[in-house]
């Protein structure tokens, strides 16, 4: 049953993800990363990392999603025009080096996991749904790590204003 | 799900005895069923009543003839009317979004249903993160409403999924702030567990959020930003019909526009029911708790939703903003600082 969940998912999440470079128009490429963007949260799921899950469609589905279909909408943005490639050296070096890249992907993990996966106290993570370990670890261990980024958010918010209004 | 589960094995006969995907399959098709028949039923319901609230605040009787009694048959009678109505697809649109687009706006609001606590037992699943779920599920709707606003390839239909999304996604942060004000206390993000937090108290209503200091105000926040969120007047700028015709549904007829309608009603319900399960005790209550102090809490933040429509003028788009971010986010922002001031101590 969960490894027929689990296919069933990171097939859509494959597909989807293949779609992206196939479509040729920028919405249907956008909408294709989004269901990408789910059938990876129904695996979190699967692993009982609800929150991470959650956030995983709140941030990218609701945000960071949108935010492209609707610059794409405002651009006007048409379909793609197929063009003959003009450079050769990516047909001839393309191959090859993807199937070396999946081929690590494969030997590293092969390696991390034999087998037996990593062993994790569900007890405590159903309890809360992991949503309490993460704000405990954040807040504690990371807290640092944590703040730094806030910062670096803020300093994003106060250039986009600067930028967006000249006279201020 | 569970209960129904235990339910099914307890009572009955041979039921252990099926093949085990099985006996987890059926209590969730069961338990679907349900939500298919409240998400059908609630907006047959809640449109007849909207017309006769909105007739009678104007001192009209609304629909009165069809099936005799009051014309209580009106809305079954123009369900089967979308139904027969022929299905036009604009020759200039986009075809497979403008038939996707109701489906994923629909789909946004009925998920939602999933973590409603109907009562002590009823709900379909108790979520250990039930509200984010909320949350995160209603984002998708905006997907959908910005689908058919450019699928539609109509410029009245894409002002009005622009403006949809921009106001969905700008009042979402004042009503998550505004929950956090009760997750806070709480100290939980499943909806069980807030609404047993609510348990007892003064007059068995004591302990609701809505009647303790920071919590009322986050009520008013969370009640006006999920009013926008659901495209409600007055903040029903994304169909203004005096702008936009009707906005991101303009090209939309038969059975499509019918989704988008049982979506606006469904989102409706849902966003009240999640204001009756944080702030108003949920399926708690002095005289008789369960599923009937649920549905009529819920119900009346539905009534509440139609007498602010037929009361008050539709606001103006830099209005609009104007309240999220000057007015409820600040807000928002002081509201959750107190609460965890408060949870401190």
């Amino acid at each position: 049953m969960e490894i027929a969940v689990f296919l069933f998912l990171s097939g859509i999440a494959i597909v989807a993800a293949a779609n992206i470079l196939v479509q040729r128009h920028p919405i249907y490429s956008a909408l294709s990363l989004i269901v990408t963007f789910v059938a990876l949260a129904g695996i979190y799921i699967q692993m009982h990392a609800e929150f991470i899950a959650v956030m995983q469609i709140v941030v990218y589905t609701g945000a960071i999603m949108v935010l492209f279909i609707f610059v794409i909408m405002l651009l006007n943005a048409g379909a793609e025009q197929k063009v003959p490639d003009k450079v050769h050296v990516v047909k001839y070096f393309g191959l090859p080096l993807a199937s070396l890249l999946i081929f690590e992907a494969g030997l590293t993990a092969s390696r991390t996991f034999d087998g037996e996966g990593i062993p994790v106290e569900s007890a405590s993570i159903n309890l809360s749904g992991n949503t309490e370990m993460i704000g405990r670890a954040l807040y504690t261990q990371y807290a640092l790590p944590f703040e730094v980024t806030s910062v670096l958010l803020l300093v994003a918010i106060v250039g986009a204003i600067v930028m967006a209004k000249k006279e201020l | 799900m569970e209960a129904l589960l235990k339910l099914l094995s307890d009572n009955v006969a041979g039921y252990g005895s099926l093949a085990s995907p099985l006996q987890y399959l059926l209590p969730m098709v069961l338990a679907s069923l349900c939500c298919i028949a409240l998400v059908a039923l609630f907006p047959i319901v809640a449109v007849y009543a909207e017309r006769k609230v909105a007739a009678h605040m104007q001192d009209r009787l609304g629909p009165m003839r069809v099936g005799g009694w009051h014309g209580w048959a009106q809305t079954i009678a123009d369900g089967i009317k979308l139904l027969l109505k022929e299905d036009i697809i604009p020759s200039e649109a986009d075809r497979v979004l403008f038939k996707l687009a109701p489906l994923v706006v629909f789909a946004g609001g009925f998920a939602s249903l999933v973590v409603l606590p109907f009562g002590a037992s009823v709900i379909v699943s108790d979520l250990n993160i039930g509200v984010l779920y909320v949350v995160a599920i209603s984002s998708l709707g905006v997907v959908g409403i910005i689908m058919a606003g450019w699928a539609s390839n109509n410029k009245y239909a894409l002002f009005g999924g622009m403006r949809a999304a921009a106001q969905i996604v700008s009042y979402e942060i004042p009503a998550v702030m505004a929950i956090l004000t009760v997750v806070i206390p709480v100290g939980s993000l499943s909806t069980q567990e807030i609404v047993r937090a609510q348990e007892g108290g003064w007059l068995g209503i004591g302990n609701w959020f809505i009647f303790k200091p920071v919590t009322a105000v986050a009520f008013l926040v969370y009640y006006l930003a999920s009013l926008a969120e659901v495209n409600r007047t007055p903040f029903d700028i994304p169909e203004a019909e005096s702008e936009l015709v009707a906005g991101y549904h303009t090209e939309y007829s038969g059975m499509r526009f019918a989704f988008f309608m049982l979506a606006e009603y469904v989102n409706m319900f849902v966003v009240s029911a999640i204001g009756a399960t944080l702030f108003l005790g949920g399926w708690n209550s002095p005289v008789f708790g369960g599923p009937v102090a649920f549905m009529l809490k819920s119900v009346a933040l539905v009534f509440v939703q139609f007498w602010l429509r037929w009361t008050l003028p539709r606001l103006r788009v830099d209005q609009l903003m104007y309240v999220s971010w000057k007015v409820l986010l600040p807000a928002s922002f002081v509201l959750v600082i107190l609460a965890g001031a408060l949870a401190v101590r």
